[in-house]
């Protein structure tokens, strides 16, 4: 069977990859988006928090014989309290400067992590299994669906949709909108807003770091996994624009079926079609799709 | 007159203008610059000197964006190495002389320089950080897979070739002459622009975007028009980089290279005339002295950065003019 003259085998293949990449797209875009809305820092260690995600993963699992299923619990919790410490120790001295030194800071830290790793681990990939249950594909009919990678997509769904849930509709959330409109104000009516800041920046992590979970086996654990991703990432969330959960999630996934689509059609344009996309929406609207312009 | 504006003192202790005193400082720093690029091959290798100059003139190029206009721009590599890549191409393929191999890529860079400024300028603060360094990204690809400049490869053994088609640029001190001349020449250009009014209105812009256009300046015209002087030099200094080493590769495009020259810049200080000099010179003898170390190169860069950051906001030359309260 042929659509617009390419075998669907490889159209819908394309299809799924660009799926699993928008999911990580997503993921990792939201949790910039939230740090960014509170903190109005770009967390440029977003890629190396990733990285440390998977790689917490492949050490449980290498060392200490703890398996994916625990990894996924257990590695956001360990990313998240590093984050929390980064916040306390370094990036609270910052908030009274110019929010581009917090953008230098954590490319500062982002090369530090990376490179201790690179020196430990190498720069080759180091493979991490499938989890038993997880093995194995559905046949759709269309096309084979591999089980793993359909649970990806399911549950960074789920996340992305909880998380926006969680901003968006309950008192919690409100709360961090609040803050992020007017902390002073917030402050005022007794909630603790630094600790509040401080546990959105270990929330941003940990979502960073369980993408990284969840990518080890699909992508190898490298060190270097995150560092050209988190600057996707970064285009994504411009065209998407910063003010909105909803937005991050949905420019995430539909960046990652425009790209895979790209490369069935156009292969040479796959590696930059998101930044050409960027441009053209910076033209038309600089504030991003979903954006508003402060 | 509300308490909280500013009076006119206070303005110029925050960016003082270059009168008597402070000109004589900066001129005696230049003549002791000067001194020591005159001096420095018979102590260190000329082809280190070179290195450090070219690095000097992109972390120049790029502090006048940074410094003088607040625009901190994440990609300044894809000026870097797309210029050294059609210098490349142009003294290689085209069998250019020199000066023509150096225009080419610093044309090549000014063109990039403005089409990704008018879309950069667009938005501000972490977003313009955010947007220069994906279009250096997406440059970057470009290079990867354009078929001129030779993939992972670079393009290798560019010959230097005669100046003006005269002297030959394969002797080393012809060569460190030129790369001299071409830094002092891009430095006094940097200066002369940072102290002309076109300077001091980019100044005001940083320092209140809101009051520069109430007083009828097109703010958006003079930021393009800063980023554009900043991406031709940097263009400069990658196209005069590519025919000192005979390579342009795929390092001069990536985004490390961009992180690099925002380290030298704010090692340095931030801001200052001479602090991207000196912080270029310090990163340079860095790596030099610690590449056969690997990744603790990017590790040690890593650590000045969050220092830099945390403790030392004003940088080296910064703390010094600090400290001599002059401006540097």
């Amino acid at each position: 069977m042929e659509i617009f003259g390419i075998p669907s085998q490889a159209l819908f293949g394309q299809l799924l990859i660009g799926l699993i990449n928008g999911s990580f797209y997503a993921l990792l875009s939201l949790g910039l988006a939230v740090i960014f809305g509170l903190l109005n820092i770009i967390n440029f260690t977003h890629g190396a928090q990733y990285m440390l995600g998977a790689f917490c993963a492949y050490l449980f699992l290498e060392k200490l014989g703890v398996g994916y299923w625990w990894s996924l619990l257990i590695a956001p919790v360990v990313v998240g309290i590093t984050g929390v410490i980064i916040e306390r120790t370094m990036l609270s001295k910052l908030y009274k400067l110019d929010h581009l030194y917090g953008l230098l800071l954590t490319f500062g830290l982002a090369l530090i992590i990376q490179g201790l790793f690179r020196n430990e681990f190498g720069s080759s990939g180091l493979p991490y299994r499938i989890p038993q249950e997880l093995q194995g594909a559905q046949n759709l009919g269309f096309m084979f669906l591999p089980n793993y990678r359909g649970w990806v997509i399911v549950v960074s769904l789920v996340v992305c949709l909880s998380t926006w849930y969680v901003i968006e509709r309950t008192k919690l959330g409100a709360y961090l909108r609040a803050a992020t409109e007017n902390p002073q104000l917030v402050q005022a009516f007794g909630i603790n807003v630094p600790r509040m800041i401080t546990l959105t920046y270990g929330f941003g992590v940990a979502l960073a770091a369980f993408a990284g979970v969840m990518a080890a086996p699909i992508y190898q654990v490298n060190p270097l996994m995150g560092a050209d991703l988190i600057i996707v990432v970064f285009a994504v969330v411009v065209i998407g624009g910063m003010g909105s959960i909803m937005g991050a999630i949905v420019t995430g996934f539909g960046l990652g079926i425009i790209e895979g689509l790209t490369k069935v059609f156009y292969p040479e344009a796959s590696n930059t079609v998101i930044f050409i996309i960027m441009a053209i929406v910076l033209m038309f609207k600089p504030a991003g799709l979903f954006g508003t312009q402060k | 007159m509300s308490a909280s504006t500013p009076t006119d003192q206070q303005y110029a202790v925050r960016t003082p203008a270059p009168v008597g005193d402070e000109l004589r400082a900066q001129k005696i720093a230049f003549m002791v610059m000067v001194a020591i690029i005159a001096i420095a091959p018979v102590v260190v290798y000329p082809v280190f000197m070179m290195k450090v100059m070219c690095f000097a003139l992109f972390a120049c190029a790029f502090n006048l964006l940074i410094g003088f206009g607040g625009l901190l721009s994440f990609g300044h590599a894809m000026f870097l190495g797309s210029a050294g890549y059609v210098s490349a191409h142009a003294a290689k393929v085209w069998g250019l002389t020199p000066e023509l191999s150096i225009l080419c890529g610093t044309a090549a860079a000014c063109l990039i320089a403005y089409v990704s400024g008018l879309l950069a300028i667009r938005r501000q603060g972490i977003y313009f950080a955010m947007i220069t360094l994906a279009l250096a990204q997406m440059i970057f690809f470009f290079c990867l897979q354009a078929p001129f400049t030779g993939g992972e490869d670079g393009i290798q053994a560019v010959p230097r070739g005669k100046l003006f088609g005269l002297i030959d640029l394969s002797n080393i001190v012809a060569m460190y002459i030129v790369v001299a001349v071409i830094f002092l020449g891009g430095f006094l250009l940097i200066f002369r622009i940072v102290h002309s009014p076109f300077g001091h209105v980019l100044k005001a812009i940083r320092e209140n975007e809101a009051r520069a256009t109430s007083l009828g300046y097109d703010t958006d015209r003079y930021k393009l028009a800063a980023y554009i002087l900043s991406g031709t030099i940097a263009g400069l200094a990658g196209a005069t980089k590519a025919l000192v080493f005979q390579l342009a590769s795929l390092t001069d495009v990536h985004w490390t290279m961009s992180g690099e020259v925002v380290l030298m810049t704010l090692l340095g200080g931030l801001g200052t005339i001479f602090g991207p000099v000196v912080g270029a010179a310090v990163i340079i003898t860095m790596q030099n002295y610690l590449a056969q170390f690997g990744a603790w190169v990017t590790i040690i860069q890593g650590v000045i950065f969050v220092i830099c950051v945390l403790a030392f906001r004003r940088g080296i030359i910064g703390e010094i003019a600090h400290a001599i309260k002059k401006s540097l």
